[in-house]
């Protein structure tokens, strides 16, 4: 088993610490190993920015994903700029919120619009990273939500739990809507 | 009464290397004295410095000396008293070397207020490497690199040293021995960044070529050209023109120093974990 | 402290390496790819009875970390490629007045400012020739997040043992990269403190020429000596003397020639029978790990030689497969500095090879394995 996650989005939208949340559940609640890493500009907002996760029962060597199985897009930029060198058998997963151009017929492609939910849901953005984890977990059942989640509970201060929950369950809910269930 | 400085004077470490006439020799007698009247012992007491002529004194003294890289004894000596703060510590050097190279280190070090006494040897000159242009050389003043005579303005190390933020800020000279010991003494007692500038004469730096030709006259230039607080204020501007204040110029306990406040906000635990 | 497994960043494993050390002392200067290091020592050396400083600059937070090692209190400081280059005036001080302190570069590009948020590998030279005048040099070269903590660890025993500065060569990648490690149990890593004297004050010679390494007595403790940056006899005064120039020089660097062995550390996979050697450190020897596995596949008897040590350089382990493989292959993030020393360690006995990238991008494993194919 493994699996090769490219997370991207914009600066300051939390994908770097999203990918972190997923590898950390994978290695200290599933025992699995798993690397992060990162690739990002400048600037501490905005531009297009990339965090990388792979998830192996071996170990793993090379840190940076050549061909990923799973990439997750926030926003046009990010898409159109770390989409790319797929495995043929690869999935996509984008928020239509900030994403309108994919071509979802090469590679199968999950219409998840967490910022829109989230926002209009808990009256903010912020936690769209945590509605995206539940959303991608919910797609490719990487580890079990409840490790995930505990995860993301233990990384916040007590007070965001409860927001929390929520985002991670709208993103599940979207994620089911996507796979057509 | 002949005053013992054997006790404080490294055996075997002299001659210095100050050239005949140099005011560093009364400025180090003034710091021994100075030191042993605060009751330091030598096994606390640290004296650092950078690269100079004033630097070399450490080298002298029986303390733990510390002769750094140029301009940098301020930034070892930040170090010294972060992980030691019963360490009693003097930082010294030149004009050059505190002002110039080193003048980053001051200015930060006197907005810290970290409880060091920085002693600055005032000479207007690079002595060691030949009598050259400092940031203290007086407008117009001949140096080996300002042979048509210093075009660039000069610092004026005390409002530089108040402005940055030390807490204790005071002016002597070389002639004023006396008075030089009370004011070190001062600035010892202080909590916190306390500055001493001393004007002290490089006759074959700077003396030679701007007309001060012999030890003495650069000494009695000192004491003419020093003026107390109290003489300044009966003095009118015509009056104090050329002339410079000498005593404590600014003094400030209100501001906390810097490791105590450290350990404070931080919750410096002295055992660990 | 019990055994924990963690998931951490490369730089957060250096400073938690740090205080598993007992490094009381850290000064530094915010740079990318390294400040993470700062920021986390800046919120937990408090609670271990260690203090923390933001410096005005690099160069005096070399100097601060000297300066709180003379005072008896480990020290740290961290940096990347053009803060390392203001180091380097002080750098060249710990080494003459012999202090003992570690010193994280984490490798970003250049000249210059250069690419801060991409990987390097190029302060190779650096860091052995950086300062001016001759000079000896431990550096070390982790590749895994663990190693960012163990090697941390290893670099204060070093800096401890033979009192000087160490300089652990990390890179962007190694850095900011995550991966879960087994924080070992407080004695489970061997922790070394300096000698202190054993004799009187007056006895005290704290650059005794007669010994490799002389004891550094903290100041403060009762051992009044000078410190200083110029040629020096054995009680630290500034000398003239020719003789005793002559003997401190060398003896800075017999303390490495003569202890290669204690100093010198190197991973060695899928060697024994390789014919071709891939010598890689850092995040090259990531790739090259996953080239060696993916050529065994296609029958291609490669290894890895992987340096943790590269100051002083492994000429030994080069020495040991040069007449034994066909040929070996240099990765590096760099036009060629690591190649040039192994070449000349390799001494004509086998074909010597560099493959790079200089482009902010690490090296795959598909263009070593193209390299070893075709050597």
């Amino acid at each position: 088993m493994r699996y090769d996650i490219r997370f991207s989005g914009s600066g300051g939208q939390g994908i770097i610490t999203a990918g972190i949340l997923l590898a950390q559940a994978a290695a200290i609640k599933g025992g699995k190993n798993a690397v992060q890493s990162q690739s990002y500009g400048p600037e501490a907002r905005g531009g297009a920015s990339k965090a990388e996760v792979i998830i192996s029962d071996d170990e793993i060597n090379y840190p940076k994903i050549l061909n990923p199985d799973i990439v997750i897009s926030l926003t046009q930029e990010a898409y159109d700029k770390y989409a790319v060198d797929l495995k043929d058998d690869a999935l996509v997963i984008v928020d239509t919120t900030m994403v309108h151009e994919y071509d979802n017929k090469k590679h199968k492609t999950y219409d998840v619009p967490v910022i829109a939910a989230v926002s209009k849901e808990l009256g903010s953005a912020v936690s769209a990273n945590i509605a995206i984890l539940g959303a991608v977990n919910e797609i490719c059942s990487i580890v079990k939500h409840e490790w995930l989640l505990d995860v993301i509970i233990n990384n916040f201060p007590a007070r965001a739990a409860e927001n929390n929950k929520k985002a991670y369950n709208i993103g599940i809910e979207l994620a089911k809507k996507a796979l057509g269930e | 009464m002949a005053y013992n400085y054997e006790e404080y004077i490294r055996k075997g470490r002299l001659p210095h290397i100050w050239c005949p006439g140099c005011g560093y020799g009364i400025i180090m007698k003034s710091m021994i004295r100075a030191i042993a009247e605060m009751g330091w012992s030598k096994d606390e007491t640290v004296i650092a410095s950078g690269i100079g002529c004033a630097s070399r004194l450490p080298g002298y003294l029986d303390f733990n000396t510390l002769h750094t890289t140029h301009g940098r004894s301020l930034a070892f000596a930040t170090g010294i008293k972060l992980a030691n703060p019963a360490l009693k510590i003097v930082a010294l050097g030149g004009d050059g070397d505190m002002s110039a190279i080193g003048g980053n280190h001051f200015i930060h070090a006197c907005r810290r207020n970290i409880d060091i006494t920085v002693i600055i040897f005032n000479n207007n000159i690079y002595g060691m490497t030949g009598g050259q242009y400092s940031p203290t050389t007086p407008l117009g003043a001949k140096a080996a690199t300002a042979p048509f005579g210093m075009i660039e303005p000069d610092f004026d190390l005390c409002k530089l040293a108040i402005a940055a933020g030390a807490t204790f800020v005071g002016r002597s000279t070389s002639y004023h021995a006396l008075p030089m010991e009370k004011l070190f003494k001062e600035a010892f007692s202080h909590k916190g960044l306390s500055v001493v500038e001393i004007i002290a004469g490089c006759p074959t730096g700077f003396g030679r070529k701007n007309n001060q030709k012999t030890p003495a006259s650069m000494l009695l230039w000192q004491k003419e050209h020093a003026v107390t607080q109290k003489m300044a204020e009966k003095m009118t501007a015509e009056e104090m023109e050329g002339k410079f204040i000498t005593g404590i110029l600014h003094q400030d306990t209100s501001k906390k120093e810097y490791v105590e406040n450290y350990d404070t906000v931080t919750g410096f635990k002295a055992e660990g974990a | 402290m019990e055994r924990e497994r963690k998931f951490l960043q490369g730089n957060d494993a250096v400073a938690l390496g740090a205080i598993y050390a007992g490094c009381k002392f850290f000064a530094g200067y915010p740079i990318t790819p390294s400040t993470e290091v700062a920021e986390r020592l800046a919120a937990w050396l408090p609670a271990y009875g260690g203090r923390f400083i933001q410096m005005e600059d690099e160069i005096s937070a070399m100097a601060a970390v000297i300066g709180a090692s003379l005072a008896g209190v480990k020290s740290l400081t961290a940096t990347s490629g053009p803060g390392m280059s203001l180091k380097l005036e002080n750098l060249g001080y710990g080494y003459m007045a012999e202090v003992p302190c570690v010193i994280l570069n984490v490798m970003r590009g250049g000249p210059s400012t250069g690419t801060p948020t991409g990987p390097s590998q190029a302060d190779i030279m650096q860091a052995r020739w950086g300062t001016h005048g001759d000079h000896p040099c431990i550096a070390l070269t982790p590749s895994t997040v663990y190693e960012q903590f163990s090697q941390t660890v290893r670099a204060f025993n070093l800096a401890e043992k033979y009192r000087m500065p160490v300089i652990i060569l990390s890179d962007e990648i190694i850095g900011h990269m995550r991966e879960a490690i087994e924080i070992p149990a407080k004695g489970e890593l061997e922790v070394i403190d300096r000698m202190m004297p054993a004799c009187s004050a007056e006895e005290y010679k704290p650059y005794d020429n007669s010994q490799l390494v002389s004891p550094l007595a903290p100041f403060g403790a009762g051992y009044r000596y000078h410190v200083t940056g110029l040629n020096h006899d054995e009680y630290g005064f500034p000398t003239n003397s020719s003789k005793l120039i002559g003997l401190q020089e060398e003896r800075l660097l017999l303390k490495i020639e003569e202890n290669y062995d204690d100093i010198v550390q190197t991973e060695h996979f899928h060697c024994d029978d390789a014919e071709y050697i891939i010598f890689a450190f850092g995040s090259s020897a990531r790739a090259s790990k996953d080239a060696v596995l993916n050529l065994r596949k296609k029958g291609i008897k490669a290894g890895l030689l992987k340096p943790l040590t590269i100051w002083p350089f492994p000429d030994k382990d080069i020495v040991k497969y040069a007449d034994k493989v066909k040929g070996i292959l240099v990765p590096e993030l760099s036009l060629g500095q690591t190649v040039r020393e192994v070449s000349r360690a390799a001494g004509g006995k086998c074909k010597v090879e560099h493959i790079y990238r200089v482009d902010s991008e690490p090296i795959s494993p598909a263009q070593i394995e193209k390299a070893v194919e075709a050597m």
